[in-house]
């Protein structure tokens, strides 16, 4: 071998390594990349298990009290005031149903402004879009709190709070339902002679309401499982339950409200699921 | 409108017509019923639930002015001619967001709280949704079931009935905060993993276990590379959701800007409150546009 070739070759390599160094396995500067990452990761867990104040000794000790909760908790009992654990839930699937409601009742004429083939003016559309967006990243309990001091304490503060927390989010989801919808029958009854409100009575409507009450059957699934919590924040429903009963620490009770609410819960998702199939069967 | 049409129709042609006019009227009439009685149970349903929430008109009606002057005090009064004043201005932003420094850092907490409950629940479902797939667990139907129901009691339960509970267990403070929504995020996470597991090619499992592999062999090798890039990004989603639940889960003492915001809207510090839920929703929004764009760049990396 003459030492040029030799030149060759290694100019060859060094240039397919530069144009594939993938093929070459890891780099140096690739390898200490991802050495640093990870300690940069370990560095970030060490330092927020010392900031929260995260001990073996502390997760030890908690675990012994979960243990502890957990046996306490076997078997679960309604306790005395059944009729009040009763009550309470009966107010949270009241509350979810009120609070879908109204907010759907708003939605429509909302999701109407917000659909591009209804409003025409772009930058109206993307403003309304963006306080949706905004609206979405507070909490239902936010929500629920800020009601409680306006209206007091109560069923009418969880209801609100449903109603505002969803009604941004099911207007945005009425409005692609309606930019969805087939134009053909719009055009067809317009062009049988149909003043606009007809055009949307048979037009249009007949398509998108199946698809707006199966959106508002998930969200009343959704809302019942939310409602159940409201109420720790005082705003009506089980969640006043749950709350005392931790308090006072009747874990075999709490156990109990708990089983019933995931009881509740899969009821409504096998009863709405039964609704939906029938709306959208009887779409098609 | 239509008996007009229908009247024309009548009158043009000829003998079977009465017949489909009367099943026309007929199935009319059916469905008529049918609507006023679905109509009827709904309304019902409406004046039950009117009655158990105690939600009524009046009380609505009465309601209604209360709320208009709440979120009025709640905003901030802000002078146009002093915005960029300083905080001892009032009506300069500044004095709107005067503790603006303990909010941000409390915000932070939060944004670092929900990244560790995120990265807990990313580990744990991982853990669980390979036993949970029906399709790396043939012949052990039991298991796999067993393993499903774990999953969903753990994400039925909402993560502030968690955070109640082990604020006992744990004490006041972030940790139960974290366990709380870990343990939310595990049960949604897990379902999520599964699917995406079982919705995986199984070929290159025969292939690994043909060529002598284990089932861990198979795991890490055949289905983990497959399903990764789709688990990164549902775990971004959950990290999204998670910061949304941290914002309240000092409501109950769990740690976060939750218990600041819970302070200032019991004692009726209404500019503070707004103050606060604004810098909740641009953290959210910011952790949103980011995620999306990782999101979408490790979804295009796959494609």
């Amino acid at each position: 071998m003459t030492p040029g070739l030799a030149a060759i070759d290694r100019e060859a390599v060094e240039a397919a390594r530069r144009r594939l160094p993938a093929a070459f396995g890891a780099t140096p500067a690739r390898r200490a990349l991802r050495a640093g990452l990870w300690l940069a990761f370990l560095a970030w867990l060490g330092a927020l298990a010392v900031w929260f104040e995260i001990t073996p000794q502390r997760l030890w000790n908690g675990i012994g009290g979960v243990a502890t909760i957990l046996r306490l908790m076997v078997p679960p009992s309604p306790g005395e005031h059944l009729d009040d654990i009763l009550k309470g839930l009966g107010e949270s699937v009241a509350m979810a149903f009120l609070g879908t409601v109204l907010a759907a009742a708003a939605a429509v004429p909302l999701g109407f402004l917000g659909a591009r083939n209804i409003a025409a003016s772009l930058a109206f559309r993307f403003s309304l879009r963006r306080v949706f967006d905004g609206f979405r990243g507070i909490d239902q309990l936010i929500w629920a709190l800020a009601y409680v001091r306006a209206v007091g304490l109560g069923p009418l503060a969880g209801v609100l709070a449903i109603f505002t927390a969803d009604i941004a989010v099911l207007a945005k989801l009425y409005a692609e339902a309606i930019e969805n919808a087939e134009q053909r029958q719009k055009e067809g009854v317009k062009a049988a002679g149909a003043p606009r409100v007809l055009v949307m009575r048979f037009g249009l409507l007949p398509q998108v309401l199946p698809v707006l009450l199966a959106q508002a059957l998930y969200f009343f699934e959704s809302n019942t499982r939310s409602a159940a919590i409201l109420g720790i924040v005082g705003a009506g429903g089980i969640g006043l339950q749950i709350a005392e009963r931790i308090r006072i620490r009747a874990w075999d009770e709490v156990a109990f409200i708990l089983i019933l609410i995931l009881v509740t819960v899969a009821a409504i998702d096998w009863l709405s699921a039964r609704i939906r199939l029938r709306l959208i069967g009887g779409a098609a | 409108m239509r008996g007009e049409g229908n009247g024309v129709t009548t009158a043009a042609l000829a003998a079977p017509v009465p017949r489909l006019l009367a099943a026309w009227a007929e199935q009319r009439r059916a469905r008529r019923l049918a609507t006023l009685l679905y109509g009827a149970i709904f309304l019902a349903c409406l004046a039950a639930a009117g009655w158990m929430s105690e939600v009524d008109p009046a009380t609505v009606a009465s309601g209604i002015p209360r709320i208009g002057e709440y979120f009025w005090l709640i905003l901030p009064t802000l002078r146009w001619e002093v915005l960029l004043a300083g905080p001892k201005v009032e009506g300069s932003l500044a004095f709107w967001m005067y503790r603006l420094d303990a909010w941000a850092w409390l915000m932070f907490e939060t944004s670092q709280m929900a990244a560790l409950a995120t990265l807990l629940g990313s580990i744990a479902g991982f853990v669980f949704c390979f036993p949970a797939s029906r399709n790396l667990m043939p012949g052990m139907r039991v298991t796999s079931t067993v393993v499903r129901r774990f999953l969903e009691l753990f994400r039925t339960v909402p993560d502030i009935v968690y955070a109640l509970i082990l604020v006992w267990a744990f004490g006041v403070g972030p940790l139960a905060g974290i366990l709380a929504i870990a343990l939310h995020s595990t049960g949604a996470l897990g379902k999520l993993f599964a699917e995406a597991v079982e919705n995986a090619d199984m070929r290159p499992v025969d292939a690994l276990l043909a060529s002598g592999g284990t089932w861990l062999h198979a795991v890490r090798f055949a289905i983990v590379p497959q399903v990764l890039p789709n688990m990164l990004s549902y775990a971004l989603l959950r990290f999204e959701i998670n910061l949304r639940g941290a914002s309240v889960i000092g409501f109950v003492g769990a740690g976060g800007i939750g218990q600041e915001l819970y302070t200032v809207i019991s004692f009726n510090y209404y500019e503070e409150v707004s103050a606060i839920v604004l810098l909740i929703i641009l953290a959210v929004s910011a952790i949103d546009l980011i995620s999306e764009t990782i999101r979408f760049r490790i979804i295009g990396a796959r494609a």
